[in-house]
């Protein structure tokens, strides 16, 4: 049968990847998962997968090759589309449930262009095959962010700004974030039907652990591209807010595996429209 | 027509509970068949319908305490009911805790099952909880519709795995397509397959165990000639077998599937006197 191939196999694949909990992958996939299809850039470094939407966000997970036990790849870069949500139900074929006994051991391998991703799952004697068709990878979108033009820039424990995110307000189009050397240091605001809605943070919060804002900055995004950047927040213990000199917002999660190692995902999204600095302190 | 039965037994209320919820959830009306020594349920869906069978056997005398019926005439002394096995389950929800269960068949301006349940009430007055639940009775010359299903000369025959991965497998794969594969062979191997335009999965289970039948004259054993890694396959609606799966209230002493091969699935429960069987068609491509 396919299932037990001998390692000399691994020979036609440029890519072979191995895993003991196979959770320490499919859930930093669930965090980007809002839209079907994904585009998966393996490298020596790992993987990057990415995830856009409406040519204004983007959401990356980046899983690095320690995170595997076996990691082998022969070329530089290969790119390919998949569709996400089957690749999330195939890694969780299993159940999703965690039992911390039980592990899932994963065989991930790809042999370029046009071939499809094979995933080898077993758990407790259990076997099972997907093959998954692979599709011509998009462009992906470059929002040129480098932290050189990084105006304002908060790294806090995520636990605060669950609350926020998960009561945002959905009447609301947009989500306003203010950074600010001075007061209110850190606000979101949302305006519904039902009224507008501020969310302060005071710089010297200890939930803050560290402000380098150097200009009051005002920028409004579209709730509807922020919202799904809740599934990598209640995953992460950490995140860091950035906002450079266009008003792009760039939002970093550290995600603890179950092992305890780290991965970072991160979401960027543009601004709605501008709002100019006079306007500010409403 | 008569028919009155009590279960007294705190198991066997729970039990008999357990029989009808499990069969509520792969029905929505089925037959109800009282004999003199077994209740049946029974479901014979028309092919177009998607032509699957159930035929749950529950012997009396394990179940009531006190039992009598009479049935249509004294040469066919049966009763046939047709009942919706969810109104059986939502009458006997408060039974868990009960002294008895009644069940009667009467005529209030209809024909009922009457189901009384007797709580504990901590003082001398009665607790009583009674649900009439509307049946329609099947006439004599539909009966023979509701024969029970001959046993297929199945090509394999294999018991299943442990319901929980089983049941996570076949929840995901329901997810990605409509339809699923079911093979196995006789050297314990059983795989579960879906393919679709994006994705194809196979999950592969082994060292299980396949029973031989050859006890039992009626049953043919496997055939002896068959190459035993050779495996019979049925393609089945996934959904069904989903919902069979889920449908486990108790967790069975044991589940057999017998695979005849492009035709159909047949499933075989049994757990203490109670047996089961569904039979679900093939879906051709």
């Amino acid at each position: 049968m396919l299932s037990t191939q001998p390692s000399d196999d691994d020979d036609q694949y440029l890519f072979v990847a191995k895993l003991d909990n196979v959770r320490n992958v499919s859930t930093i996939l669930k965090a980007i998962h809002f839209k079907d299809t994904a585009t998966v850039f393996a490298s020596p470094m790992g993987l990057k997968v990415t995830v856009e939407d409406a040519k204004c966000v983007q959401a990356n997970a980046f899983i690095q090759e320690a995170i595997f036990y076996h990691y082998v790849i022969k070329e530089e870069q290969l790119a390919f589309k998949v569709n996400l949500t089957v690749l999330i139900e195939c890694l969780t074929i299993f159940g999703s449930s965690s039992m911390p006994s039980v592990n899932t051991n994963l065989k991930m391998c790809y042999a370029g262009y046009g071939s499809p991703l094979v995933l080898l799952l077993e758990e407790e004697g259990v076997l099972t095959d997907c093959s998954l068709k692979t599709l011509e990878p998009d462009d992906v979108l470059d929002f040129d962010f480098c932290s050189a033009n990084v105006i304002n820039k908060i790294i806090m424990k995520s636990e605060c700004l669950k609350e926020v995110f998960s009561e945002l307000d959905v009447t609301s189009d947009i989500l306003q974030i203010l950074m600010s050397p001075d007061q209110p240091y850190l606000q979101f605001s949302t305006f519904g039907n039902a009224g507008s809605s501020h969310s302060s943070f005071p710089k010297d919060s200890e939930m803050v652990q560290s402000f380098q804002c150097t200009q009051t900055q005002t920028s409004r995004y579209k709730i509807s591209l922020l919202k799904p950047s809740v599934k990598a927040l209640t995953l992460s213990s950490k995140i860091s807010i950035r906002t450079d000199d266009r008003g792009f917002l760039s939002l970093q999660y550290m995600i603890q595996t179950e092992d305890g190692q780290i991965c970072f995902v991160e979401y960027f999204c543009s601004p709605d429209e501008e709002v100019r600095d006079e306007e500010e302190q409403s | 027509m008569k028919f009155r039965g009590k279960i007294v037994d705190p198991n066997c209320i729970h039990h008999f509970n357990n029989v009808v919820s499990t069969i509520s959830k792969l029905v929505k009306t089925c037959i109800m068949r009282i004999t003199e020594d077994k209740v049946f349920f029974i479901l014979s869906e028309r092919v177009g319908d998607g032509g699957a069978q159930i035929w749950c056997e529950l012997p009396q005398s394990h179940f009531f305490d006190e039992y009598a019926m009479e049935g249509v005439s004294a040469e066919s002394n049966e009763i046939y009911l047709e009942v919706a096995p969810d109104l059986l389950v939502r009458s006997l929800r408060t039974a868990h805790s009960a002294k008895w269960v009644k069940i009667k068949l009467t005529k209030k301006n209809f024909p009922c099952l009457t189901i009384e349940v007797d709580l504990p009430s901590g003082s001398i007055h009665q607790r009583l909880v009674v649900h009439d639940i509307p049946v329609s009775i099947v006439a004599r010359k539909h009966w023979p519709d509701f024969t029970e299903p001959e046993m297929p000369s199945f090509d394999v025959s294999i018991a299943m795995p442990q319901m929980k991965l089983l049941k996570n497998v076949v929840d995901k794969m329901k997810n990605l397509s409509n339809y699923l594969s079911l093979s196995a062979n006789n050297n314990g191997e059983m795989k579960l397959s879906v393919e679709t335009d994006m994705v194809s999965i196979s999950t592969h289970f082994q060292n299980l165990f396949n029973p031989s039948w050859s006890k039992d004259g009626s049953q043919m054993p496997p055939s002896q000639d068959r190459d035993s890694l050779e495996f019979a396959t049925s393609r089945v609606d996934i959904r069904r077998f989903a919902q069979f799966l889920n449908s486990q209230q108790v967790n069975p002493d044991r589940v057999v599937c017998n695979v005849v091969h492009h035709r159909m699935l047949h499933f075989f429960l049994l757990h203490d006197d109670v047996s089961l069987q569904y039979f679900l068609p093939v879906v051709s491509r």
